[in-house]
């Protein structure tokens, strides 16, 4: 298959902006006058709206042009590691469109929006099921705010119980989140090294805990895609002096229906609706990050929780709960969210879910298989076993050998038309390439992501500029990546002002 | 156009296969060669120098005759300005030094040197740290952070920090004594600091908080410390630019960067301070001592510390020691050691210990 992405653009310049487009006069919609009575305070009058003018058909096809020149899991393959960029099934964006769902505000009376609480109420429980937790929380709007909200709830657990705790332990193939999480809610870090075979060193956690350690913050399986399998040791080896366990739920996709988090002693599991029950995420929409707890935590969750009263037969907000650590949100979630996760949940069915990660963990462990075979990329640790719903890759070979270095190689992929996986993360692993295929990918799909990663490995030894100069197929050749993420333009009003520069 | 110094130490590495630990001096190199040693230097600078081709179109180079850098870059097919005089076949430590000098007035931007220790330690005599330099590792004594890991990554480093500018970073450059090293004692002295070009081993991607450079990550790790320190307690600042950081947050700005300092209640007691003094000041006082690891080898005492000797630790007590690490140190050192002299008190360093890493940040780490 050959690709070359759509490149709109006029004597060298890409489409211009919509209102570089804008011509004075011209028009997509009239409008009716406003009624002349209507008086505006002169405070709130402006005189000047800067509104772009154009034609309907214009912008149709200026935003059409600029779908073009993207990419997203409609488009094709997107096995970017610890992201989950699972396929968004399109009825789930059917059913947040119906009116009760788009239509509906926050602030209407509860009796009028009986459906909307007991679709939250349902999903709390099919989510504390799925995970073996007693109550979960659907506040937070997105994971790294559910983090937050974990470790606020370790905090008033402790606070509670008057014991002094200042330590939040964290492993060194975790999330950069997590770090910034717990000290966010006023902890030190503790760093403990991973072991040769890709798991938590329980030796070194054990000298790290003590009656200081608040909690420890796990993602299993972790972003190695490898199970912590001595995780029963390192639950009790934190309880054992008093600490939480706090479940990342990055990759809860690799164990979905087959194991639970609480059932490996886990009291706070964190979730991802936009991993892995499949909301769209990465540009495509909000994300959310609700939070589950064991029974002894739940008096401390965000006000209100959702309660059903069976005399009444009525859904309600408590906010009498004298215990809670407050609000987190205005609101309750963002809602549009979490129907679409939970029309997911009910289009899977129980099997459904445990389906999911049998697939994801197949495909990952199909393409570990099939790449282990292809000179230049290589794991770092554990080989023996199985992985889960992703596989670190490490191209050092590549590099050694040709001086080809990972970003090289996932910049290459995109002119086979694939998305990158994820590179130099976890920063334990040298050359990293993080692959998550997940589980909606077929057969011919992976095969032909091999083939490609073969094809690269060659032109690293045969044609190392080749990779130097990738990618060419884009609309977009290679970009100066940390200018753009010091001095992102993101608006207009951004262009406009570094323009004036 | 950017410029670029290269430095060859023809002989630097060559006692290296006969066993013989160095080439400090001519009688040594004499009977290296009579043992059969052959250059190894030269070879690897072309390494280097072909990946720096294969990086870079357009620079300037700058270099000695023949042996010194001639050859080299003709051998890698680089073209080059070749400046000063030498007696070929006969070079001593005294060209290295004049070498440099005379690309610091030629204001080059970096000086690429292929050594070892002694031939850092000469560079940096001559130039301070007035030019950055990278070290292509060719010697057998490589103890000073200022090397790449390989010729190829030094070839690497010097092509984007010419091209795109990668900041500096202050490193160490050690000098071990020769005689001793033979005799299996290692004696190391911290003799300074050159500017090198920072690489992070890994090139982080966006989503985790990458920690961003050297220099904020010390600010970090010493805000946090000084946020630690009590009033009444005696502190003993080690060597080294971590550490001096401390000294800074503190607001003491002549604290002495290779020697040992003594701080109590925020304030400068004593400054480059030896071991009596040391003994002298802290004994029945609660003390604290503050180490940084030194050089490429992670030892956190008994390398350019030698001040805090067996009996200042037990006086002070493990559980009182301090190590301060940025992540890019420790990255390049996973693992720490010691090496005080007294076995017993090494061993109960073994093991996890908890190193400061950044502002409320610490993690553990091996010591073996």
């Amino acid at each position: 298959m050959t690709y070359r992405q759509a490149r709109w653009a006029r004597e060298g310049c890409l489409e211009p902006l919509v209102f570089e487009l804008s011509k004075a006069g011209r028009m997509g919609a009239s409008l009716p006058r406003a009624p002349a009575r209507v008086k505006i305070p002169e405070k709130l009058t402006r005189t000047s709206l800067e509104l772009p003018e154009l034609s309907e058909p214009q912008v149709v096809r200026h935003y059409t042009r600029l779908s073009q020149m993207n990419y997203g899991v409609d488009s094709g393959f997107y096995p970017l590691g610890s992201c989950t960029m699972k396929y968004n099934p399109k009825v789930c964006d059917e059913l947040v469109n119906l009116d009760g769902a788009a239509h509906i505000h926050p602030y209407q009376a509860e009796e009028t929006v009986q459906g909307a609480l007991e679709l939250m109420y349902r999903l709390e429980r099919h989510l504390a099921e799925i995970a073996g937790v007693s109550r979960v929380c659907l506040h937070p709007s997105a994971g790294a705010h559910g983090e937050l909200l974990g470790m606020l709830l370790v905090r008033a657990y402790h606070k509670s119980t008057g014991s002094k705790r200042t330590e939040v332990i964290v492993p060194d193939s975790a999330h950069g989140t997590n770090f910034a999480s717990a000290a966010m809610a006023g902890f030190n870090v503790v760093v403990v090294p991973s072991n040769n075979r890709g798991r938590v060193d329980l030796g070194a956690l054990r000298e790290a805990v003590s009656n200081r350690t608040a909690a420890l913050m796990l993602t299993n399986p972790n972003t190695l895609g490898l199970f912590e399998d001595e995780i029963l040791e390192i639950a009790e080896a934190i309880h054992k002096v008093g600490g939480l366990l706090y479940y990342d739920g990055a990759n809860l996709n690799g164990i979905l229906g087959k194991a639970r988090p609480g059932d490996m002693g886990f009291d706070i599991v964190h979730f991802n609706l936009h991993k892995t029950f499949s909301t769209p995420h990465g540009g495509g929409g909000p994300g959310a990050g609700p939070i589950g707890v064991v029974r002894k935590l739940e008096k401390f969750l965000p006000v209100p929780v959702i309660e059903y009263d069976r005399r009444r037969k009525r859904y309600y907000l408590d906010y009498n709960r004298p215990n809670s650590i407050g609000k987190i949100k205005s609101f309750y979630g963002n809602f549009g969210v979490l129907v679409k996760a939970y029309a997911y949940i009910l289009l899977m069915g129980a099997e459904g879910l445990e389906e999911v990660s049998e697939a994801a963990v197949l495909n990952a462990n199909y393409i570990m298989r099939k790449l282990l075979k292809v000179e230049g990329y290589e794991l770092k640790f554990d080989t023996s076993g199985p992985c889960k719903h992703e596989v670190v890759f490490s191209a050092e070979p590549l590099k050694k050998k040709y001086g080809v270095r990972a970003h090289f190689v996932a910049k290459r992929l995109l002119d086979f038309g694939m998305h990158a996986p994820t590179y130099y993360f976890p920063p334990i692993v040298p050359e990293a390439l993080m692959i998550e295929p997940t589980e909606t990918e077929t057969k011919e799909e992976l095969d032909q992501f091999i083939e490609a990663l073969k094809q690269i490995a060659e032109e690293a030894r045969s044609d190392p500029e080749k990779l130097q100069a990738a990618p060419t197929a884009t609309a977009i050749a290679r970009l100066d990546e940390v200018k753009a993420s010091r001095e992102p333009i993101l608006s207009w009003r951004m262009y406009r002002k570094l323009a004036k520069k | 156009m950017k410029k670029l110094g290269l430095i060859v130490n023809p002989i630097a590495g060559m006692g290296g296969r006969v066993g013989l630990k160095g080439t400090d001096s001519p009688e040594i190199l004499a009977k290296a060669r009579e043992l059969g040693a052959e250059p190894v230097a030269p070879a690897r600078a072309v390494e280097a120098l072909r990946v720096l081709k294969h990086h870079m179109a357009k620079f300037e180079l700058l270099t000695y005759p023949a042996e010194m850098g001639a050859d080299e870059a003709e051998a890698a097919g680089l073209e080059v300005r070749v400046i000063g005089k030498i007696t070929s076949g006969k070079t001593t430590a005294e060209d290295t030094k004049r070498a440099a000098k005379e690309m610091l007035l030629e204001k080059v931007d970096l000086i690429l040197f292929a050594g070892g220790d002694g031939t850092a330690a000469d560079t940096i005599k001559a130039v301070d740290a007035l030019v950055p330099i990278l070290g292509i590792p060719t010697g057998v004594k490589m103890h000073s952070a200022v090397f790449a890991n390989t010729p190829q990554a030094a070839g690497e480093i010097a092509a984007r920090f010419l091209r795109e500018g990668l900041p500096l970073q202050q490193a160490e450059v050690m000098d071990i004594d020769e005689e001793a090293y033979r005799e299996n004692r290692l004696v190391a002295k911290l003799l300074g600091y050159a500017n090198v070009p920072y690489e992070p081993v890994m090139m982080q991607a966006t989503k985790e908080g990458s920690s961003g450079f050297e220099l904020a990550d010390q600010k970090a790790i010493a805000r946090g410390v000084v946020e630690l320190m009590e009033k009444r307690r005696i502190y003993v600042l080690g060597p080294g630019t971590t550490t001096r950081a401390v000294a800074e947050e503190l607001g003491i700005y002549d604290s002495t960067l290779l020697g040992v300092d003594l701080v109590k209640d925020y304030k400068l007691l004593a400054r480059d301070v030896n071991e009596r003094q040391i003994l002298k000041a802290i004994r029945g006082k609660p003390t604290t001592i503050v180490v940084s690891p030194i050089g490429k080898q992670g030892f956190i005492l008994g390398r350019g510390n030698q001040q805090l000797s067996p009996e200042v630790v037990r006086c002070v007590g493990k559980e009182n020691v301090w190590v301060l690490a940025t992540p890019h140190k420790l990255s390049l050192t996973p693992t720490l050691k010691v090496d005080t002299g007294d076995s017993e008190l090494d061993r109960e360093f073994r093991g996890y210990i908890r190193v400061i890493t950044g502002y409320r940040q610490t993690r553990m780490v091996k010591v073996v």
